[in-house]
């Protein structure tokens, strides 16, 4: 489809002998809104770092439009970003911040002006231009981190946790705002972020990463349905992991009972693990159950009851919008689509 | 209630020490002692003779040599502030100590050292003879003056832009990198507009100290630099003329609060910084 405008090869970061990066390879495609998501120290902002210029990988390459760009410093890249912390300049009002790049670049000041005021609009702060920075609220200040970053149009936009700062309201809107800028300008996103529900609503493409590794690339459905190992179904919403052996091709054993699934070509009789969300497992009578469980524990979280179900050695996650009563006997079902087979990692290394 | 009480020994102290030898210090610049009676009677006398051209050439060239001193600081205390900034955390700190080292020693003691060295037979003449060269007069000239002034007060311009350099932060100027602007623009655009309230803060304490000062005139000036804060000193401890001493007193305390308050105007962001206005 579209070409590969950034290109890490073999990328590994070390600080005082220390890999906070552990080679790792990675692209993004023209237009993408790709997340590098991941734990705090998982090495997702240092990859983003890499390629923004501030830190030089300790070896391999990126690559951006097909030249390598690894020795390029920052401020000779096509490449904007948008920091955690705002990092606007205190002593300049918002017209000076926004049009410092273009200033740089010695933009005729019509356009400057043409430019500045556009980008306002797009940040939905029109009439701003002269007021001060310290007036404004956190959630201004990030659109002014933004519009400062965009409106060199870069073919590149970096994003570093830029919704980090701001209350959960703000950060809902933020992304759906950010998503229709990314639209909008058409210009390739990369996003840091651990919150995984951000990562699934905004992104085209997730990386996520744990201990400078990389754990799994793939679509948000992907990700979220079919995770690769245990650590990415853990971090990527809630879920039961269990234990089980694949029988054959679209059968599994787990939770002491057989079941049917729709995944294929794990070999016969081997040991996997078998992921479950809590919002896929059935409530029913126990009669009409596969397993049965008993209530242990009910929390009720707004839309939905969160509820542990204890089945013999095994604790169930249930997220149900019907409410049972701790210590009732419940029945489970799981659809076969439901049940998501992982490969068994021997150790978690 | 401790809260409320805590600051009263401050005020006490102030009143006492600061507040009260100014009012003394206003109140004898409009009294004399009349010959006749020698009884104490207002008069402006002290005012009138400041304003003879003797003493205002004095007070200009007092002036003249502080500013000189201000911006020999500034040039030379700048770049060295924002080398330390740059330097590892650990660095910087054994930097600022070395700094702060000699002033761990008397300032008489200080300014003496330099009187050894630049005096007829003293180091440096030794030095330059050593080395075939004409031996140089520098002991008793302004140029000591200035030398012995920069030497004293450097740290007070140094200190306050580390200060204020060492806080910038990284991100600020990390972000101008990525904006397009190369290590130049970023110093230009970004690291002088901000360091503007530590070289503010610099100014002032180089400048009112060096306005003022008598020790380094008196010492390396010899007889032949006299300044205005000799003057006030002659006055005061050897003429007995207190009505004359307080009254420049008040003239240089009046002029350096003004030349603070035009400071303070092209200052406009000293948010949460050192302000002695």
């Amino acid at each position: 489809m579209s070409k590969r405008i950034i290109e890490g090869k073999n990328l590994v970061k070390s600080y005082d002998d220390t890999p906070v990066v552990k080679n790792i390879d990675f692209w993004v495609k023209e237009k993408e809104f790709l997340t590098l998501l991941g734990p705090s120290g998982c090495g997702k902002t240092t990859t983003l770092r890499m390629i923004a210029g501030f830190e030089q990988p300790t070896s391999g390459t990126i690559h951006f439009d097909g030249k390598d760009i690894t020795a390029v410093p920052p401020y000779q890249r096509q490449i904007n970003t948008v920091f955690q912390k705002y990092a606007l300049f205190s002593h300049m009002n918002i017209f000076e911040n926004i049009a410092f790049g273009l200033r740089i670049n010695k933009t005729p000041e019509k356009e400057i002006q043409k430019r500045v005021e556009r980008m306002l609009e797009l940040v939905n702060l029109r009439g701003f231009a002269s007021r001060s920075i310290n007036s404004l609220s956190g959630g201004q200040q990030q659109r002014i981190a933004i519009a400062r970053a965009l409106v060199n149009e870069p073919k590149v936009l970096l994003l570093d946790e830029p919704l980090g700062a701001l209350d959960l309201k703000l950060r809902k809107e933020m992304q759906v705002e950010l998503k229709n800028m990314q639209r909008e300008v058409g210009i390739t996103f990369v996003y840091v972020t651990h919150d995984q529900e951000e990562a699934l609503t905004m992104s085209d493409k997730i990386i996520v990463m744990n201990d400078g590794l990389i754990q799994q690339v793939g679509s948000p459905t992907d990700i979220y349905n079919e995770p690769d190992n245990a650590f990415v179904a853990d971090f990527i919403g809630e879920s039961n992991i269990f234990d089980g052996t694949m029988v054959k091709d679209l059968v599994v054993d787990f939770a002491g009972v057989r079941w049917n699934c729709v995944d294929e070509g794990f070999g016969e009789q081997t040991p996997i693990e078998v992921v479950v969300r809590p919002e896929d497992v059935m409530i029913v009578p126990p009669a009409e159950g596969i397993v049965t469980g008993l209530v242990e524990s009910v929390i009720f979280k707004g839309v939905h009851y969160e509820m542990l179900v204890r089945n013999g050695d095994l604790e169930w996650l249930v997220h149900s919008t019907d409410l049972s009563h701790i210590g009732e006997m419940v029945g489970m079902r799981l659809d076969p689509e439901d049940i998501h087979i992982m490969k068994k990692v021997m150790d978690n290394a | 209630m401790l809260k409320k009480y805590s600051g009263h020994p401050y005020v006490l102290w102030s009143g006492i020490f600061i507040v009260l030898p100014l009012l003394l210090v206003i109140y004898y610049s409009f009294v004399k002692t009349s010959p006749a009676t020698g009884e104490l009677m207002f008069s402006l006398e002290g005012y009138r003779t400041f304003l003879q051209p003797l003493y205002l050439k004095v007070f200009a060239k007092s002036v003249l040599l502080a500013l000189e001193a201000t911006i020999l600081c500034l040039i030379i205390g700048y770049p060295i502030a924002y080398i330390i900034a740059n330097m590892k955390p650990k660095t910087q700190k054994i930097m600022a100590l070395l700094l702060i080292l000699p002033m761990w020693m008397n300032f008489l003691l200080r300014t003496y050292a330099w009187m050894t060295i630049l005096q007829k037979n003293g180091f440096l003449n030794k030095m330059l003879s050593l080395l075939g060269l004409p031996t140089v007069n520098l002991l008793f000239t302004d140029g000591a003056v200035l030398l012995g002034m920069v030497y004293n007060f450097l740290p007070f311009m140094v200190l306050p832009i580390y200060t204020v350099l060492s806080k910038i932060d990284k991100g600020l100027i990390e972000a101008a990198g990525d904006l397009g602007a190369d290590h130049k623009m970023v110093l230009r655009k970004i690291i002088l507009p901000l360091s503007i309230p530590g070289v503010m803060s610099g100014i002032t304490m180089v400048f009112m100290p060096a306005v003022s000062t008598f020790v380094i005139p008196a010492l390396l000036g010899g007889g032949r630099s006299v300044l205005i804060g000799n003057v006030i000193e002659q006055q005061y401890l050897s003429v007995y003329n207190w009505n004359f001493g307080s009254a420049i007193s008040v003239v240089l305390m009046i002029f350096i609060l003004l030349s603070m308050g035009i400071m303070k105007r092209y200052d406009t962001d000293t948010e949460g910084e050192m302000n002695l206005w």
